[in-house]
């Protein structure tokens, strides 16, 4: 393999671990709240400096290739990709901190008498991390199309959540404070399904070249 | 893989540049499929002139070796057009057709049909055609001559202008080929003082004195540093409106930067050829990527 090949392969191999890391944090967060555990909340808050650290290190070995490679075709969309999914991974970090930052909230607190119940959006979302992940890896546009449509049910679900926590806080003042921390990790989860769509798209454009952000969902 | 894309969005609503040239399938088989890219929308985004040459079907022998096969290429009016490819692809060989200089070689064979203007090049008067059709070549190579003598000599050969317009001929040329206010003090100076740059700029305006229609151009600035390249390569741009260009270079990126539309050669081959962000963005053929990105062979 060629010099110019090996360090497109460390940057590409520095994104995937990137993405491990990213999707461990986001599963961690759902965890330490859905189990009202601590450790795994805290095991977030220690790797975001680690995330971060790879989102300065990928846009910098971006810069290098682009002033010493002059990379064009699928190199070229390999390194606009990388900057901008590095980005979003370290946001999706910082929603796993905030995450967990809520569950370490309601940790303290006495359990909802009424459980609001934000696995299924935890689930979907975390599925579509790892699916978003999976196209990068597998350079697939197919998955990566799919992790868009899943978008759509998960805005569908994170508004479900919203009607009930501002029902319970009609009924039930006490939990204000409770249901706010739900409505706002779900809406943490939401956001992180919005950058693993982000993630997909620039899947897309790596794969085929296309920019298919802000326009209707394809048919098919 | 379903072309989901192109189904659904219609081009005006496509947020890319590089929309137009989307072809519905660009899966990885589709990419290594030897065929030239057809379809009605790249070829419209590389053709938005009329064409002031044309090759067709061009075939190219060297005795027994066949150097050309089966070109089909149009080279749009006031548009710069750029032909990579490895050494020995066959781009200089149909660049040095295009003005008919292969003609001298012995056990040279050409057929197939190459037009300027509509009118076929192998029938006309080959003087009259390298007057329409300039070269320029890799190394500069002035005439033992003053610097005005050079640009002056093809004007005087072809008597194409009287005595007292040369100065102004002259002086004009040399304008174009930015070279003017660099030499306007010592014109009936010796050409072989000058910077390479220099010559080879000069050689531009030699050929650009006899107010050609095309400028070919093969490699003209592989033996130049980086400001004589720069210099170069913005006289191109700023010439294209007066003459139509066709330029042979290696260096991908002078391609990018110039060239409005890419011709990549492979064994004598035009493997693609299509607006010049397209093939540097999102080439179709699996060749033309890996030539430009360094993965060749």
């Amino acid at each position: 393999m060629r010099k110019f090949e090996e360090q497109f392969l460390v940057l590409n191999n520095a994104l995937l671990e990137m993405g491990t890391m990213v999707a461990q944090s986001v599963h961690r967060g759902v965890v330490a709240l859905v189990d009202r555990s601590p450790s795994p909340a805290r095991h977030v808050m220690d790797d975001e400096i680690g995330i971060d650290e790879f989102d300065i290190r990928i846009d910098s070995m971006a810069a290098t290739l682009i002033a010493l490679e002059q990379p064009v075709a699928s190199d070229m969309r390999l390194i606009v990709a990388a900057i901008k999914i590095s980005t979003d991974l370290e946001r999706m970090g910082d929603l796993a901190v905030s995450i967990a930052g809520r569950a370490l909230s309601l940790m303290e607190k006495p359990s909802l008498s009424e459980p609001i119940d934000i696995t299924p959006i935890a689930a979907l979302v975390e599925s579509m991390v790892l699916r978003s992940l999976d196209a990068f890896v597998r350079r697939d546009a197919r998955i990566a199309m799919e992790v868009l449509t899943s978008d759509n049910g998960v805005d569908a679900m994170r508004a479900a959540i919203q009607r009930q926590v501002v029902e319970m806080m009609r009924r039930d003042p006490d939990s204000i404070e409770r249901a706010l921390d739900h409505l706002i990790a779900a809406r943490s989860l939401e956001r992180i399904g919005d950058h693993a769509r982000n993630i997909a798209e620039g899947v897309i454009f790596l794969v085929r070249g296309v920019d298919v952000r802000h326009q209707p969902l394809p048919v098919g | 893989m379903t072309p989901m894309r192109a189904k659904s969005a219609p081009p005006s609503t496509d947020m890319n540049d590089t929309s137009e040239a989307i072809v519905p399938d660009q899966t990885p088989s589709a990419k290594s499929h030897p065929a030239p890219q057809s379809g009605p929308v790249p070829q419209a985004a590389a053709r938005p002139a009329e064409a002031k040459m044309q090759a067709k079907n061009v075939n190219f022998h060297y005795g027994t070796f066949k150097a050309l096969h089966d070109i089909s290429l149009e080279f749009p009016a006031n548009k710069v057009t750029a032909l990579i490819g490895p050494s020995g692809c066959g781009k200089s060989t149909f660049l040095r057709s295009l003005n008919r200089i292969n003609d001298t070689i012995r056990g040279a064979r050409i057929d197939g049909e190459i037009t300027l203007d509509g009118e076929d090049i192998l029938k006309m008067d080959v003087t009259s055609l390298r007057r329409r059709v300039g070269m320029v070549f890799q190394r500069p190579n002035p005439f033992p001559k003053s610097i005005f003598e050079n640009v002056a000599y093809g004007i005087r050969v072809n008597g194409l202008a009287s005595r007292s317009e040369l100065p102004g001929i002259v002086e004009k040329s040399l304008r174009r080929a930015a070279l003017w206010e660099e030499v306007k003090d010592k014109l009936q100076e010796s050409a072989n003082a000058l910077s390479g740059g220099q010559q080879q700029r000069l050689c531009i305006a030699r050929g650009l004195a006899v107010d050609p229609e095309v400028l070919l151009l093969d490699e003209p600035c592989s033996a130049l540093d980086p400001i004589a390249t720069a210099k170069i390569e913005d006289l191109l741009v700023a010439i294209k409106d007066q003459c139509t260009i066709v330029i042979v270079t290696h260096n991908m990126q002078q391609a990018a930067r110039v060239a409005d539309s890419t011709g990549f050669f492979l064994l004598g081959k035009l493997i693609e050829h299509d607006r010049t962000d397209v093939i540097f963005k999102n080439p179709s053929k699996k060749e033309t990527e890996d030539y430009i990105t360094g993965r060749f062979g």
